[in-house]
Formats: C-alpha cells, structure tokens, sequence
C-alpha cells in the first residue's frame, strides 16, 4: 500500500492517495486518457516522518511561538526552515528500493511530474487548490527522491500555514500523498470550466501553446474561448497577443519566444474546442458537479492532467489580508519584470521626489501656500506609500526565491545562509553610518577635538575641519523621517553621538569585500552549467536588488514623509505663534482649516493618553524570539521608543526597539545586541545587526513591555533567548 | 544478587522510557527545580542533559555542582500511587568539553534527534551527572537505594 498504480487506485484507498490521486484514478476508471505513473500514499509519508524524526522536529518548529503573533515573514521563516528539514533527512533505504523499482518499471530516463495530493484539497467547497506545490520536469531517480520530499515539505508552506485553520493542518494527523506521472510533451494546454465561474450559462476553455505551467502560474494570458452551456455554441473567441509559450529545459521549465508562425494561429481549431466541451459536459455527469479540468494535447491525443470541482471564488474580506500576501509569491519572470520597473522607474522616481522635497523651503511660503503645501505633502507621501506596498515590497519576494533556490541546492546546515550572499555596503543606510564611523575616528584620535565638541566648543579651531564634514553630513543625511520625529536635524544631538560612537573600544565596522563570502558565492555557482548557470546568476543578481531596495526605499519613502512632518511642525510653531494653545496636539487637517481660515478652530475630541497597562506582579525572566544573528552579550537594556530615546543611546547597550526602521540603524554600531519586537530573517533589525556581526533576536511582540530600560539582560542570539536580570 | 539486578533493570528500564525528569539545583541556599530533557547510559552511571548557558539552573550549577533528578512514571491517575514508580538520582555535575562529549551526545541525540540545533549551539552547556545512588520508590512508600558501579 505505499505505492499503487494510478490504474489500480480505487475507493478503499481514497484515504491514503488525497484529492488529485483520487480523482486520477476515477478518470482512468471511466476510461479517459491520463498519463501513466503510480501514486505514493501518505503511509510513504508517515514512515518518512516517523523513521527520520521528523514529526518531533516540525512540531518544535511549530510550536516555538503562538502561530497567531507571528507576521507573515516569520511564517516563512517557519516554512523554510521545515522545508529544510525535509531536504536534509536521508531517504530510508526500504523506502528508497520500493520507489525504485516503480520508477525503473514506469518511466526509465523518461521526465516526470511530481504533484502534490494533499487530504481535501481538491474537495468540493475547498478553495485551497494550489497552496502545495508541484514540479514539471524532473529527471533521474534521485531529482524525482528530491521533488517528491518537496513536495512533502509544501504540506507546511508559509501559504498552507496561514490557511491552517481552515486546512485542519495538524502534525499528528495531517499527511500528503503525491502524484509521479510521465511528462507528456504538450502541443497545446489549457483549463475547461465547465460552467463558467463567472457566468453560470456559459462554458469556458482557456489554451496556450506548450505546456499549461504558464497558464497557471499567470505568466502566459491565454486565447479564451466562451460557450453556450446548453447547446456548446461559440459565444465568443478571445484571443490575445502570443509572445511567449512553456518549454521543457534540460531541467525544469522555462518561457520561451513564440515562432512567428504559432503566434498568428489560435492554439485551438473549432473541432478541438468541440471536443473539449463534450469532455467538460461528460465530466460534469459523471462526477456530478461542474468540473475545473486541466487538460494537454500531444500528437492530437488529448490527456486529462487533473478534474476537480468548481469552486467558488475567494471572496477576501478587508480585514483579511492573506489574499495580498498570497500574491508575493512571484514567479521568476514577473519579478524581472518588476525589477526593470522598480529600477528604472520607480525608485529613481522616488528619489528625485524626495530630493525635490528636501530642497523646498518652506519659510518663505504664506499661510494659505503653506496650507497647500502640507495638502499636497501628504498626497505624495500617500502615493508613495502605496506604491511601496504594492511594487516594493513584493519585489522583496526575490530574496524568498533566491532562498528557496539555495537551499535546494546546496542543503545547508542554516537555512538562513543565503543571505550572506547578497550582502551589500551599498545600501544608504551602510553609507550614512559608514561616515559617522569615519567622523567618530576622528574625535577618538583627536583628544584636543573631543575635548572641544564636549563642552561645545565648535568654533576652536581644532573643530574646523570636522564642522565642515558634519555640514556635507548633515546635507547629504538630514531629513530622514524615523516615526514623527526627524533625525540629525539637531546638530548637539548629532555630535553627543558621534561622541558615544567614539567612545568605543573598537570602531566596529560593517563587513565588506570579505573574501569568504565571494568564496560562497563561488561554491554555490559551481554547481551549474549553461542555461542553468546563467539563470542562477540572474536569480542571485535579482535577490541582491531585491536586498538592497529593501533598505533604500525605506530612506526615500522616510525622506518624503520628513517633509510632511518640516510642514506640520512649522504650521504648528505658527499657529502657537498666533496663541493657539493646541497647536502641537492638532492633526494635518485642522492645521490645514486653521491655517486658511484662522478664526475657525475645529473641535476637536483628544483621546486620553491610556496609562501603561501594569503587568501586576508578573516579571520575565526568559523570553524567546527568533535568532536572527548568533552571538551572546549581556548588558543594559534601553527601550526605544522615539528619537530621543535614540540619542540618549549609550556605547555597549542592548537596543530593544518594536522594529529597525533603516532610518535609525546609525545607532546600531553602538549596541552590544538587538531586541526586537518584529520577527523575520529579512526584517531590517536581522539584516543590519548582521552586517555589523551584532548578536539578535527577533520575534518577541512585548519585547518593549517585558523589558525596561535598565534592565541587566543577556542576548542568545544562537537559541533566541533573551535572559532578564534583577536589575543592577 | 537477584534482588540488585531487579531493582537495576527497573531502574534501567524507567530511564530508557521516560523523556523528561525535574532537576533540582541549589541557589545559594535556594531550592531549584527545572524540567530537562535526558539520556542515561546503559550502567546507569551517567546522566546527561543539555541546558542554555544563560539560564538559573546552569549558574546554580556552576556555583554548586551537587544536583537531583526526578524521574517517573505517572500518568496523573489515583492508580498511580500504587502502580507509578519514581526514581532520584543524586550526584555531582561535570560539563563536557568538546573533546569529551562526542559519543555522549550522540546517546542524548538517539533519544532526541529534535535537540540537535539546540545542542550545537556555542551557548548550550552539556552536562554529565556522575549519578552516586538512585533511591526508587514504588508501591506508595517502599524506597530502595541503589549505587551503581559497586
């Protein structure tokens, strides 16, 4: 019972095979044309588990931190390092001489698919199809060993773990059986619907040339075909432009360019269209329901891929935002294209608003024009705040598929190792600190210079020359918005900094050049050829940006909203100037109404600042996070919750913030570790205190609550332990 | 001699089963109990379980290397008086450098795969109680001791 030939799969072993296996074997019951191979039941899985130690490791991994506090990063997190768990246990021998056998008896050196089978997924009412993952094109005993724990592992997907609730996704009970079909080599793919789901009198067939991964992933737009449900009479044809159809490479699939003869014909003559409406409405009787079938041309014999109920469409509530997070997962070519667009497009656009902005004087303007100004601030700002969340930050799904295509490369020990890889001094934030670090080795050669910036002296001449660097500082760095506060615009505050940074034993400084990391880069590229080498380039190129925008579109987008926050300040000086005594506790729109309109004073409702909730008697001793960055250090915490708190940072404190925004890490040189309350191996706390080779734990959401400013703690960052001391 | 190799084999038998015992630890005169994880070699002479560096049960050791642990059997039933059986083993703590654990851990990690990243970590100690007597208590209140190596 570990394995059965899709031919012999039958009702007594629908427990065992999952949807789409079931569902293969009826169709061949009822005689249609399916591709040959033989399904590996979830007793495969379970012994897997069991021999292996699996089961014990994943719910460890599960159970680390309630599912429900944790951002959709760190349920990444969660499943990549499962998934990596997956990849890392040996197969067990018995287990491996019985697939054998099959794989030997079903397709010798043919390719093959590899697809999931999980429990209900393909059920009538599931809408979950397509939350585990399926492989086209896999050759040799050992890839099709690999794909099919992959395809195991995408039982725990970030994508299926936020739909844990509604999946039933238990570590005792929950399995996956997966399908191993021949490769047919597709003429022509596409999806039947047999009743459309968006109008219920008509059928629908969707065809692309090759094979039907580029319809489904979303990367090919199809020819569309609509019918009259009842009688099969065409409604309309809707073709599109053919640029692209789905090959097979030597491994895996790939878009290609469309010969110019395919791409003036439809992939679909009117006797095909006929025929795959008979197939739907067959389907249809005899499984009782309307059908979603995926089907492939092949020589003209046509194969049923999958047939599965209609299901409704996901109707995402507001609140409900997993929808959005579903759609980073971009493919490999979407993500190019987002990239030309972002680089090209966006993020200079970006850059030269703010820096518009930044050279604007406001002073000068009127009341009225200064009431415009703050209008029009907060357009833009709202503007670029959208198109960070819906270019920016799914471009960031580069990092994720650089990851992915690491680990399964090179299996590594630390399924974070990836990052080391894409590392770059390029960043503006790493350029900022990179020259407070030079500004501060200044003052700790200079003791004549330390001594004069202490008790501010700045017009000795011994300052001179470090005035002047602070000044060309201070123009390329001010108005960098963390919050609603603006960084280094006070020049005290700026140089009592400069004074901590210089305080320091050592000047720590970020990692650049290192030669290990270029040697990994090697190693991990050594394992390609060809094509495949020049796609493991552009995917590591790809992330690198990906890394990189991370950083420097934060800055922007804090550059922008700066100057929104210089308008609201400077119409608040005014309106208390004038002797408005609520000035500083007036919101943009009152500002604005004021400012055009001075005797008309809105009333407002003030919220009551609530007291911090007290905690009682109940005091942390330990509290656990994620380890960001491995390192131990003890030391005295500070809390930061505003910029304030940021300058009054001391040399060898623990920085315990909510989260690292980039516009604040200039004060990350001086922590001896770094709590935070966001959690995410990409989150920019992990990724600078890792440049900067800081012990790290992120993921504890009342880091800032648990733990005040002055508490002795210690920071595991190897285990994600931050251990409370009784303070000093 | 039937009667030590009973009690041996109870005893043996207890500690391959069970996953979990409480260790009790002094404070500087305060009792501390934590529940750890652990593996006993087959002569019963050893004990050993992995704890993070930063924790009280680690400085209480480092301060007093005298510690107990607590293993049983019971499944929170009234029947449990009469059929649990509960064993402390008292003795001294040594951590294990790297040059002395490798076949140690490896018996800790056949017993619990699920620890290996968490032992790997530079700031988890590894420890051996060097286990001087068991006292096994069974059938309510009958107590028997045992020294293992003599």
């Amino acid at each position: 019972m570990n394995l059965i030939p899709l031919s012999e799969l039958n009702q007594s072993h629908r427990q065992l095979i999952g949807g789409k296996g079931y569902a293969l074997g009826q169709l061949i019951s009822l005689g249609y044309n399916v591709p040959p191979g033989f399904c590996v039941t979830t007793l495969v899985y379970d012994q897997f588990l069991d021999q292996t130690g699996l089961r014990d490791l994943i719910t460890l991994e599960l159970n680390r931190k309630n599912m429900g506090e944790m951002r959709w990063e760190e349920i990444w997190d969660t499943a990549l390092r499962i998934r990596n768990l997956f990849l890392r246990m040996p197969f067990p021998a018995n287990l491996k001489k019985t697939l054998k056998a099959h794989c030997d008896h079903y397709f010798q050196t043919a390719s093959v698919v590899v697809r999931s089978s999980a429990g209900d997924e393909d059920a009538a009412g599931s809408s979950f199809a397509g939350l585990h993952e399926s492989y086209v094109n896999v050759r040799g005993f050992d890839a099709i060993i690999k794909h099919i724990q992959l395809v195991w592992a995408s039982l725990w997907s970030d994508r299926a773990l936020l739909y844990r609730r509604e999946l039933g996704l238990e570590v005792e009970h929950s399995a996956m059986a997966v399908v191993v079909q021949r490769l047919v080599q597709s003429d022509v793919s596409g999806i039947v619907f047999s009743r459309n789901p968006n109008d219920p009198e008509q059928t629908i067939i969707e065809a692309v040339y090759g094979l039907n991964q580029g319809l489904v992933d979303g990367s090919i737009e199809p020819d569309r075909w609509l019918l009259n449900r009842s009688t099969g009479n065409l409604v309309k044809h809707i073709p599109v432009d053919r640029a692209r159809f789905m090959v097979c490479t030597d491994e895996g699939v790939t878009l290609a360019p469309l010969p110019p003869d395919k791409a003036k014909t439809a992939p679909l003559y009117a006797e095909q269209v006929n025929q795959l409406f008979q197939l739907a409405h067959n389907l249809e009787q005899q499984f009782g329901l309307p059908q979603d079938i995926e089907w492939t041309l092949s020589n003209n014999l046509l194969f049923i891929l999958q047939s599965r109920p209609v299901t409704a469409k996901k109707t995402n509530s507001t609140e409900d935002k997993r929808g959005w997070y579903l759609s980073l997962t971009r493919s490999f070519g979407n993500l190019q294209q987002l990239h030309l667009v972002i680089v090209n497009e966006g993020l200079p656009a970006m850059a030269s608003e703010a820096k518009r902005l930044d050279d604007y004087d406001l002073n000068p303007l009127s009341d009225h024009e200064l009431a415009i100004e703050i209008d029009k601030c907060r357009v833009i700002y709202q503007y670029w705040h959208d198109v960070y969340w819906d270019e920016f930050i799914p471009f960031a799904h580069g990092i994720r598929l650089f990851g992915e295509f690491y680990n399964d490369t090179l299996n590594p020990f630390d399924p974070a190792e990836f990052i080391l890889l894409l590392n770059s001094s390029d960043m503006i934030s790493v350029k900022r600190n990179q020259q407070l670090a030079e500004l501060a080795a200044q003052v700790k050669q200079n003791p004549e210079l330390k001594a004069a910036l202490e008790s501010q002296d700045y017009f000795s001449p011994v300052c001179e020359l470090f005035i002047e660097q602070l000044d060309a500082f201070f123009k390329e760095f001010s108005g960098l918005a963390w919050g609603a506060e603006i960084c280094f615009s006070d020049r005290n505050k700026t140089i009592k900094h400069i004074l901590q940074l210089a305080s320091k034993a050592l000047l720590r400084k970020e990692k650049e050049n290192d030669p290990k990391i270029q040697q990994m880069v090697n190693h991990f590229l050594s394992h390609f050829q060809g094509e495949q080498l020049k796609f493991a380039q552009q995917l590591l190129e790809l992330a690198r940006v990906s890394y990189k925008i991370r950083d420097d579109d934060n800055i922007y987008l804090g550059r922008i909203e700066s100057q929104l926050i210089k308008a609201t300040e400077l119409a608040k000086n005014r309106l208390a100037a004038k002797g408005d005594p609520d000035s500083q506790l007036r919101n943009a729109n009152e500002l604005i109404a004021l400012l055009i309109n001075p005797g008309q004073v809105p009333k407002t409702k003030r919220k009551k600042s609530k007291n911090k909730q007290q905690s009682g008697k109940l005091k942390a001793r330990q509290i656990v996070g994620q380890p960001a960055v491995a390192g131990l250090s003890s030391g005295i915490a500070r809390v930061v919750l505003n910029s304030d708190d940021l300058f009054e940072f001391k040399a060898g404190e623990i920085l315990v913030c909510t989260a690292i925004d980039p516009n604040m890490t200039f004060v990350v040189p001086l922590a001896a570790a770094i709590v935070e309350c966001r959690g995410g191996m990409l989150i920019h706390g992990a990724i600078i205190a890792r440049e900067y080779g800081i012990p790290c734990v992120t993921g504890i959401p009342l880091a800032t609550s648990r733990i005040s400013t002055g508490d002795k703690v210690t920071v595991d960052g190897y285990l994600g332990i931050v251990t409370l001391d009784k303070k000093p | 001699m039937k009667e030590e190799q009973e009690l041996f084999l109870t005893i043996h038998k207890l500690l391959s089963e069970q996953k979990l015992g409480a260790l009790a630890t002094n404070g500087q005169g305060e009792p501390w109990a934590s529940l750890i994880a652990f593996a006993a070699t087959d002569t019963l002479d050893s004990i050993y379980f992995a704890t993070p560096k930063t924790t009280r049960k680690y400085s209480n050791l480092v301060n007093d290397p005298r510690c107990s642990l607590l293993i049983d059997n019971r499944e929170n039933l009234a029947s449990d008086f009469s059929n649990s059986i509960a064993v402390t083993a008292t003795g001294v703590i040594k951590e294990l450098d790297k040059s002395e654990k490798s076949a140690a851990l490896q018996l800790f990690l056949n017993k619990h795969p699920y620890l290996d990243t968490f032992t790997q970590s530079p700031t988890c100690a590894f420890i051996c109680l060097q286990v001087n007597r068991y006292n096994l208590v069974r059938r309510f209140q009958e107590v028997m001791e045992y020294h293992p190596g003599l």
